[in-house]
């Protein structure tokens, strides 16, 4: 009898179709909108070019340590975050729960930010963009009072997008633009998750190249605009003394964290579809460095762009005084130009001190401009969009931008759809022949039903909320807990071994010391830094009040007490499974030590799973 | 034939006071209400007439009407939105229904090799090295050495 080859276990599992897919989409899943928004602000605001000291030793020893944990322990264990921490060791089943969580309160909000950029895109086809003149009042004498007040682009985003209530209490109605543009995200997270990875490995090709190449466009523009040195400038001048502050070295460590997606369980089903041999230490120092050289590279036309625009309000400043001037003083056309309007203003200053007085003269401070810093929605919806509105070509400018908001968005939305749908495939809850297509169908119909909540007049308010809250301090403590669970209670000496056998060669010091003590360290420093601030002073937000004395400036409220419990509940249910399920299990475990006829399961070993 | 000139106030830009009368009623001063009204309505004649602009010719005490931007009777982002849309639901619907046709001819497929299997034994048994259900299908070669003829064996 002749013996049929050796053929290797199928187990039905999809597979990624090559290498370049698999790392472009967890390269598409890291560089988010954060590279874009959050880091050129944090370096701005922390000095500069010093800002990089801190964020690079919180990326060598916190961010690709982690990174690397979450690929090899997927890769070995085949499975999605709670079939792997199961596996790993049932009291650590809470923390794949834990991520599974996290990843379904993410991806509720941060499809609405998609809606934003997508209302924002469609309205980019109108000539001239609708952010960039006010609506006229009743009798037509003059502009509508909100919008006069603040400026077309704050209207157009508080009044026109989001429709916004005074407080977060006020719930508003719902904003049917916005509910067809939630409903539009939605079919095309639907459209490209449809069957998991075979399809967004496809259209990963897109979302997460294309960025690239418009950054490397805006580049090119945005370094051929007056004022973009003095933008440039503004952002890299290290400022060595703000590294005395500890904020800026727990920001460092807040963004390299965020900025990597760790802890959401859609690394560790990414890398559960590959290969098991496969070097997953280089993918890990792979997708760190391009997450962070894409950070960098995003800085570049951003603060180019701001510069551009600090420069032409500095401008628009000078201009609106010299015309108060020559209208109070008769003078004739063109005497007073920006080069000399200093000594022009010293002049009369001394000459006629109570006229210049009288005409209330706003002084003009470029470093003023420079100084208004924005981070977040503030910067892609308000700032950005008043510089496109300067730049001649403005609307395919705009519709450029916010494809790339959108296609970075979309590539990070696919990592968190995937974190969600992989662990519900494996659970045996689901039965098997459900298609694949019904159960993402499902998944993407209830977020966006549950997402309508966001597109209510205090939705902005909400998503806020769910961002500091759902989406932060969960993910340390999964993170804390990931690590200390591999390192001592799976143990690193076993999980070296299975490193070993899937990259070829034993991790070396770095890896050792770094998953055995620093990480785990620094982790706790992080959590505990920010819990402290946190509770330092009452939480409170920035409503956009037209009825406010300070208006356009936005009027400080405190939440109430039913939002904070709501942002407590967001911050701790998440983390509540970690000990649940290890106490559920220790329960079962005195329950059956009891009973004499019980085995232990077998010891687990990543070799076993795959030879 | 210059006669109503005044100057008065000289400053160093183009500035002036008028007055308009009726001559056809005794040239009286027309007043000050409606003229500033005749002002209002045909300001884009009398800018066009100095070829000037809002900005440059100003009227004291006398605001400009700003006139409405142009709106298309649709809005253009509802078009941009229906064209988006009508695409994903393409895309959509193309993906569902290939799926369903996969799964239909996997279905078949497997339904297929499950006959088979049922009509010889259950596992690929082998004989020789030559699968039985190969044995069993082909036709076999006569040896016409053995099957020739009848009379050489005694019938019974």
């Amino acid at each position: 009898l002749s013996v049929p080859p050796e053929i290797p276990k199928e187990d039905g599992r999809p597979k990624w179709d090559n290498k370049f897919q698999y790392i472009l989409s967890c390269i598409g899943f890291a560089v988010g909108l954060g590279n874009v928004w959050r880091f050129p602000y944090l370096c701005q605001i922390h000095g500069g070019g010093a800002f990089l000291i801190p964020y690079f030793i919180a990326l060598l020893f916190e961010g690709i340590p982690l990174l690397h944990l979450e690929l090899a322990l997927g890769q070995c264990l085949r499975k999605g975050s709670i079939g792997a921490w199961n596996t790993i060791s049932p009291y650590l089943g809470g923390v794949g729960i834990g991520s599974w969580m996290v990843s379904v309160l993410v991806s509720l909000y941060y499809n609405t930010v998609l809606t934003w950029v997508m209302w924002y895109f469609i309205n980019s086809f109108q000539e001239p963009l609708p952010w960039s003149v006010c609506p006229l009042n009743e009798n037509r004498t003059g502009f509508n009072e909100e919008c006069h007040e603040s400026t077309a682009v704050n209207y157009f985003w508080y009044r026109k997008t989001l429709n916004i209530t005074p407080d977060v209490t006020e719930s508003g109605t719902l904003q049917w633009w916005l509910i067809l543009c939630l409903a539009t995200c939605w079919a095309i997270v639907y459209l490209c998750t449809i069957r998991g990875i075979e399809t967004t490995g496809k259209a990963i090709y897109v979302t997460a190249i294309f960025p690239y190449l418009v950054l490397t466009i805006f580049l090119i523009h945005g370094l051929t605009l007056p004022g973009a040195m003095d933008g440039l400038a503004y952002l890299f001048t290290p400022n060595l003394n703000t590294l005395k502050n500890p904020r800026v070295w727990l920001d460092a460590a807040t963004q390299i964290f965020f900025s990597l997606s760790l802890a959401f369980g859609g690394l560790i089903a990414f890398s559960s579809y590959n290969p098991p041999k496969n070097d997953c230490e280089k993918d890990a120092v792979t997708v760190a460095i391009v997450n962070s050289m894409t950070s960098l590279y995003a800085s570049i036309p951003v603060f180019s762009v701001l510069g551009f625009k600090a420069t032409t309000g500095y401008w628009d400043c000078l201009d609106r005084n010299i015309i108060s001037i020559t209208n109070e003083f008769d003078l004739p056309e063109e005497s007073i130009m920006r080069q000399n309007y200093t000594a022009w203003i010293s002049f009369l200053n001394s000459s006629y001190p109570e006229k210049i007085a009288g005409l209330k003269l706003k002084s003009c401070d470029l470093q003023e401009f420079l100084d208004q810093s924005v981070s977040g929605t503030g910067l892609a919806f308000i700032i950005f969009t008043q510089a496109i509105i300067l730049m001649p070509g403005s609307q395919a400018w705009a519709i450029l931008f916010f494809i790339m908001l959108f296609s970075l968005g979309l590539s990070s939305m696919f990592g968190n759809i995937e974190g969600v749908f992989t662990p519900l495939l494996e659970l045996r809850i689901i039965s098997k022949s459900i298609p694949k297509e019904l159960l993402s169908g499902i998944i993407c119909l209830i977020c966006f039903l549950i997402a309508l909540c966001f597109t209510l007049g205090s939705g902005s308010y909400w998503i806020d909320i769910f961002d500091s809250y759902a989406g932060s301090l969960p993910l340390l403590v999964i993170a804390f807990f990931e690590v200390i669970g591999v390192a001592y209670v799976y143990k690193i000496k076993r999980f070296s071994k299975d490193v070993k056998w899937m990259t070829g060669r034993k991790p070396n010091l770095y890896w050792q010391i770094t998953w055995r003590f620093i990480s785990p360290l620094l982790l706790l420093i992080v959590f505990v830094a920010f819990v402290t601030l946190q509770i330092q002073k009452p939480p409170s937000y920035a409503a956009w009040n037209p009825k406010y004395e300070g208006f356009p400036m936005k009027e400080k409220k405190i939440y109430p007490l039913w939002v904070l419990a709501i942002c407590v509940l967001l911050a701790v249910l998440p983390c509540v499974f970690v000990p649940l399920v290890a106490l559920f299990h220790l329960i079962k475990r005195m329950c059956r030590s009891k009973d004499p006829s019980f085995v232990p399961p077998e010891v687990f070993s990543c070799q076993g799973a795959n030879s | 034939r210059i006669s109503n000139v005044l100057l008065c106030n000289v400053t160093d830009r183009v500035s002036f006071w008028f007055v308009v009368t009726d001559s056809s009623q005794n040239v009286t001063t027309v007043p000050e209400s409606e003229v500033e009204a005749a002002i209002r309505m045909n300001r884009e004649r009398i800018n066009s007439a100095f070829l000037l602009s809002d900005k440059t010719l100003q009227f004291l005490k006398i605001t400009s009407t700003l006139s409405p931007p142009v709106e298309p009777s649709t809005p253009v982002w509802l078009i941009v939105f229906g064209v988006v849309i009508c695409l994903i639901v393409a895309g959509i619907v193309f993906l569902v229904v290939a799926g369903i046709q996969q799964r239909k001819k996997k279905n078949k497929e497997s339904t297929e090799r499950e006959n088979l299997e049922e009509k010889g034994e259950v596992t690929v048994t082998v004989e020789n090295g030559i699968p039985c259900e190969t044995l069993d299908l082909k036709a076999g070669h006569i040896n016409g050495v053995f099957a020739a003829d009848d009379e050489r064996f005694t019938s019974l």
